[in-house]
């Protein structure tokens, strides 16, 4: 169902890298995933678009009262791989 | 104490041991911290033990010493599966990309068991970032089913499950995506609880898909799946979807004479043992007094094909975050692109992969209606079959899965044979409602009893209905 063209793209938007077997694999295997859940076209819906579940809503919180700045930077920045200065260090985005 | 004594606690038993004086805190934790010693080399359901897990106990019988009330759960040793974030400590989620990740907080649910005096043994093995339906996919190696360690013990919650059943801890935590507590509790012959979606906080549970995720109790009965249910439900600011609004009002049923509807399911596609649990299962509900009648969900047939889209659909948005920059794994390249991929191509393992590129698929342009604006439609529709059910019965049963534990190496090389193992758990997930598996007889495999598990399915915010039943099943006279 799927190209190995298709499995590169996907990998690539995922931000996986991927060795040559990998990609095999994946090709043949997320072809036979998308075959499986393909079945699901068939369901008879009553076109109903609506996505809104009620009681799945999310209750949102008024935004106040903040921690004052830096309470936890300290802590947060020792789990990070690279900082410097009390911030998180990447590579630059921008050339 | 002998050792029997240990081995038939229970929470109400092990609690009341502890505050009369009987045994002592650190002499229960003592008592598990070996039988882990004995026991995890063989079965690997502990990835870590807490190298302060005495301390913890000892704290208790300080206060219990000193008359504090040392809370419902006074020195009762827990596993916590390793995706639930306890302050200090490493969760990894059974994978590489967060191998060495120190949690910064504690989950809501680590911070309600603590106060009520909880001892938290050590982290359990998982499925990675709890995908999978056997701990095959763990980073760390497999679990054993503790019943025949050829098999697998179930997943992703397979470590909870097994560290319970070979009492290397009297009580665990798992999560619940789609049948991560059920499946193994079934499986390594334990209860296990999938609560009504939004009762328990998920804040500092480490997110698969967050739609479907739930934190349940893996548990000898159904008394002490009730307790810390109870201990850890409710109302959390730190997650928007916790109980929803809905004031959850008294029960009203009279829980001695219920209406239970049987799932019509296909008698062909599960092993001979489970139709005679079933069968016998029905007598037993019958002869405590309830009406049965069989049930049917027009949609359950498309219930796998649905979660195979939300769920990766979902897991590719959550997993983004691991990317090498604010914690966990980083592989570097030449530019941030490459730390990206190298990143994420070293961290993943291969299901975690494949689920990530099947989410970015159903969600990519093109294939976003046809895959994952249906898969919600259809999500309506199941929770509508459940719905319309319940106007007719309190409570469903049906089986938590297929046959009993199948073995190491058996499934993991085909993915749509593991996922057709969740077929008679994934509704639940994607229809909110609470469910859970109980210890229903075995099936023999090759000189080994194997457990299986009876499902319990009941409306929203219903746990009692589940507790209810669970118990009398227990109690039962005939056993199946």
């Amino acid at each position: 169902m799927i190209k190995t063209e298709d499995v590169e793209k996907l990998a690539k938007l995922a931000r996986i890298e991927i060795t040559d077997d990998e990609k095999k694999q994946f090709q043949k295997e997320i072809g036979a995933i998308l075959d499986y859940v393909s079945e699901l076209k068939e369901a008879p819906t009553d076109n109903s678009k609506s996505l809104t579940r009620p009681e799945n809503m999310n209750r949102l919180r008024e935004d106040k009262s903040p921690h004052a700045p830096g309470t936890y930077t300290k802590e947060l920045l020792e789990g990070a791989p690279r900082s410097e200065k009390g911030f998180v260090k990447v590579k630059k985005i921008f050339e | 104490m002998d050792k029997e004594f240990f081995k038939n606690l229970t929470i109400k038993k092990a609690v009341n041991a502890i505050k009369s004086g009987d045994i002592t805190a650190l002499e229960l934790t003592r008592y598990y911290l070996n039988n882990i010693k004995e026991k995890n080399g063989e079965i690997n359901a502990y990835l870590r033990i807490f190298a302060d897990a005495e301390e913890q106990a000892k704290k208790i019988d300080e206060k219990i010493k000193s008359g504090e009330d040392a809370g419902a759960l006074a020195g009762i040793p827990f596993a916590i599966k390793d995706n639930i974030l306890i302050k200090g400590k490493i969760a990894s989620a059974s994978s590489k990309i967060l191998e060495n990740y120190k949690a910064t907080y504690d989950a809501t649910v680590i911070k309600k068991l603590r106060d009520e005096g909880a001892v938290f043994l050590g982290a359990v093995n998982m499925d990675e970032f709890a995908m999978g339906g056997s701990t095959e996919n763990s980073a760390f190696g497999p679990t054993k089913n503790p019943h025949d360690p050829k098999r697998v013990p179930g997943g992703s919650s397979g470590g909870s499950a097994a560290a319970v059943a070979a009492d290397m801890a009297l009580a665990s935590l798992g999560s619940d995506t789609g049948g991560s507590i059920r499946q193994p509790a079934s499986f390594c012959g334990e209860v296990g609880l999938k609560p009504t979606y939004g009762r328990i906080s998920r804040s500092g549970l480490i997110a698969m898909a967050s739609s479907l995720d739930q934190i349940g109790p893996i548990t000898k009965t159904t008394e002490d799946a009730e307790i810390i249910f109870n201990i850890i439900k409710g109302e959390d600011p730190l997650d928007a979807t916790t109980s929803l609004g809905h004031s959850v009002s008294e029960p009203q049923t009279n829980l001695k004479k219920l209406k239970i509807g049987i799932l019509n399911y296909d008698k062909n596609a599960v092993a001979p043992e489970i139709n005679e649990m079933i069968e016998k299962s029905i007598e037993i509900f019958k002869k405590n007094g309830h009406e049965i009648s069989e049930v049917a969900l027009p949609y359950l047939k498309y219930s796998l094909p649905c979660y195979y889209i939300i769920m990766p659909a979902e897991v590719s948005s959550n997993l983004a975050r691991l990317d090498g920059v604010k914690y966990g794994l980083l592989k570097e390249g030449e530019n941030l692109l490459e730390d990206y991929l190298k990143t994420r191509g070293a961290g993943f393992g291969k299901e975690t992969k494949r689920r990530i590129m099947t989410g970015t698929y159903v969600l990519s342009s093109g294939y976003y209606d046809a895959f994952y604006a249906k898969a919600q439609e259809v999500r309506n529709l199941i929770k509508k079959d459940f719905e319309n059910i319940f106007k007719e019965v309190d409570a469903i049963i049906m089986p938590t899965t297929t046959g009993p534990a199948f073995k190491l190496g058996e499934k993991i090389g085909d993915p749509i044979k593991m996922y057709l193992e969740d077929i008679f758990t994934v509704s639940a997930n994607l229809s909110e409602v609470p469910a859970i598996s109980i210890p229903a007889g075995f099936a023999e495999r090759g000189g080994s009893k194997l457990p299986l598990g009876l499902q319990i399915i009941a409306p929203h915010f219903r746990e009692d209905i589940l507790f209810s039943l669970g118990k009398q099943f227990e109690n039962a006279k005939i056993k199946v």
